[in-house]
């Protein structure tokens, strides 16, 4: 004990750093923050290591070359003591870093802690924010299976919308012509050195903010912020009922911290580790691409915009979020703190929730993708045959056949892209439904051309024997009264 | 210090410094953004695009439409199997052919041809084209990309070398259309 106590002197003797690290280790806060509300940011950087550590572990064994990633991930997953659970380690941290890193700014933008004089913490913590969410994305690029590769395609489509240098920013983004090696390489650059070099600079400067100007005090309705006032209060605050964060204050992070890692590598062992799905061959189409958890909102926003305002939105909405964050704490740098006394914050962030929660679920069910398969793999109910005449049960199998069923439901089987079929002779006419289905319109192909008069006819005719048993079908009144 | 004075030594030498700095950042920094840069100036010259044989005209059926695949003309050894490219041939007379992108024109996911309802579906948002490669419903703005081709001899050929975009090069590109719906 007492040599490393003197391997320890003869150390600081040299880098003298000691008394910095006692000083900003013990630095007073005030005693209100040592609160299960301000657990946040160091969850966020704990698991931040833990996704170092794991990404460095999993750089042992990854081959980043579109030829071999695929199959050094299986080599992971499957010859490799434990090469599942770091997988799976990584790929949970991940998750559970963009909510925590979500759940601290919501916590930090209801405290009011962007306002004086912590603008710069506010936006080096946006910055992290995004600097996250694009290793979340380049992680995910990483995983080079199909959805990665068809992800990556749907990256390009989208730059290259942007206007006069949309082209030139697609080949800069996949590294040449194509998604194929060069674009592998480059992301692992961008996941590997470039965002993890950009995140541990700002962290630091994040962190060297929190200790230079003191983390925000508890909010209390009615305490102003005022620029010409505020840090001398704060200052007086602290020297009132001020505590040291170490070893006062600090309990409530470790706790946490060691709850946060528990609870990521519990899911990472009952879970297990994200795919890799299918191989990355663009020759097989047969797969339904679909973004990570976190990117479902955008998959649902851009399946319900009108096709006009998705390259407007695309380009601009992000830029107009991004600038709204950054902006914030200059035109709403003053005055009051608390939630209590800032409905519009409140209801800002309940709007946001609510939002994302509804994109997120619709992404989970992704009702607006056809059911590829739905045609040949999901019979029309029974009852929906029973005791109808040749023709009907023709119109049916016209119906199997020309693969409306992955669009539209019947006995709640197939596709969501259009409405449901149970009822449809309840809601259109004979008439109503010949032109629906020759011409299409509301965003329904027109099948004019590829069904025969015969097969309408028939088609028509089963669709009319779908309604309620106790419903009568729609009728068109001027055609009874003319045509008895 | 006025402007009148007579330069100092070390002055004279922060200057030459600052000279000999200046041309390392052009000499190293100039190579460097070409580095970066390099995927687009490539393009310039000699291009991406090549004439790429499909097989023989044989296989493409008249009236249906039939998948197909080739090797992208720009490949590197790292590539493996990203560098093939899957399309969709339709023979519409015989001597006529229309070549869609597999990549749908809303944002590039993988279309699927229906022969029964002569439909091309797209899996992610479920944009729908008719066979003549137009656009049907769905979010896509546009038909499907298509591809300049060629007959010689019996052998189908296509112009590619690059993942069609909706900015790119084969979007701006107008090919002959049939009069189909």
């Amino acid at each position: 004990m007492r040599l490393i106590e003197r391997v320890g002197r003869w150390f600081d003797a040299r880098v003298q750093l000691a008394n910095t690290a006692k000083g900003v280790l013990s630095h007073p806060v005030p005693r209100q923050t040592a609160s299960w509300f301000y657990v946040f940011g160091s969850a966020a950087l704990i698991v931040f290591a833990l996704q170092v550590v794991t990404g460095i572990l999993l750089a042992l064994i990854y081959v980043p070359s579109a030829g071999e990633a695929w199959s050094s991930l299986q080599t992971l997953n499957q010859n490799v003591s434990a090469g599942w659970f770091i997988r799976a380690l990584h790929g949970w941290g991940s998750n559970f870093m963009v909510a925590i890193v979500l759940i601290h700014m919501v916590q930090v933008f209801l405290f009011g802690a962007y306002k004086y004089p912590r603008e710069l913490t506010w936006i080096a913590g946006v910055l992290l924010l995004l600097l996250t969410l694009g290793m979340a994305f380049t992680g995910q690029v990483l995983r080079f299976d199909q959805d990665a590769y068809w992800g990556l395609g749907i990256g390009a489509s989208i730059s290259s919308r942007v206007p006069f240098i949309g082209h030139a920013v697609v080949d800069l983004l996949l590294g040449g012509p194509i998604i194929a090696g060069a674009t592998l390489s480059r992301f692992f650059a961008f996941h590997v050195f470039v965002v993890p070099g950009l995140l541990i600079a700002f962290v630091a400067l994040h962190l060297l903010l929190v200790i230079k100007v003191g983390i925000n005090e508890w909010p209390m309705p009615g305490r102003i912020v005022r620029r010409e006032t505020y840090v001398a209060k704060y200052h007086e605050l602290l020297k009132r009922d001020g505590i040291p964060y170490f070893p006062a204050a600090i309990w409530e992070d470790v706790i946490f911290a060691g709850v946060v890692l528990l609870s990521i590598a519990a899911c990472a062992v009952v879970l297990g580790p994200f795919g890799p799905g299918g191989q990355p061959d663009p020759t097989i189409i047969q797969t339904a691409p679909k973004p990570d958890f976190f990117f479902w909102w955008l998959y649902t926003v851009l399946s319900y915009l009108p096709p006009a305002a998705e390259t407007p939105f695309l380009l601009i909405a992000p830029a107009v979020g991004i600038a709204f964050l950054i902006a914030l704490p200059f035109f709403a740098g003053e005055g009051e703190k608390s939630w209590k006394r800032r409905p519009i914050a409140v209801l800002v962030v309940l709007l946001v929730a609510v939002g994302w929660g509804a994109l997120t679920s619709l992404g989970a069910h992704t009702p607006w993708s056809p059911v590829m398969d739905a045609w040949s793999g999901e019979p029309v109910p029974a009852k929906y045959l029973e005791g109808r005449t040749a023709l009907e049960r023709h119109g049916a199998l016209v119906l199997q056949l020309k693969q409306c069923r992955n669009c539209h439901a019947l006995g709640e089987t197939g596709g969501k892209r259009g409405p449901p079929l149970d009822e449809v002779a309840v809601r259109l006419t004979q008439d109503q439904l010949i032109r629906q289905v020759v011409q299409g319109g509301g965003n329904m192909p027109a099948y004019g051309k590829n069904l025969s008069p015969a097969e309408t006819t028939a088609l028509v005719a089963f669709l009319e024997t779908l309604h309620p048993a106790g419903q009568a079908p729609a009728w068109n009144a001027s055609q009874r009264a003319t045509l008895p | 210090m006025s402007s009148t004075e007579r330069p100092t030594r070390r002055g004279v030498f922060i200057t030459i410094g600052a000279i000999l700095n200046a041309a390392a950042t052009l000499a190293i920094g100039i190579p460097v953004l070409r580095y970066l840069f390099s995927p687009k100036i490539r393009e310039r010259r000699p291009g991406y695009d090549s004439w790429v044989p499909l097989g023989p005209v044989s296989s493409f059926p008249i009236g249906e439409t039939r998948f197909a695949t080739f090797r992208n003309p720009v490949v590197a050894p790292s590539d493996g199997e990203t560098a093939k490219v899957a399309c969709w041939v339709r023979n519409i007379d015989g001597r006529q052919f229309q070549i869609f992108a597999i990549n749908c024109a809303h944002l590039g996911c993988p279309v699927r041809w229906f022969p029964q309802s002569n439909l091309f579906m797209c899996p992610c948002h479920g944009g729908a084209y008719y066979a003549d490669g137009s656009r049907a419903s769905g979010p896509p703005e546009r038909g499907l990309f298509e591809y300049r081709y060629k007959v010689e001899g019996d052998a189908l050929f296509l112009e590619a070398g690059e993942m069609p975009t909706p900015g790119g090069a084969l979007a701006t590109l107008s090919v002959r259309r049939s009069s189909c719906a």
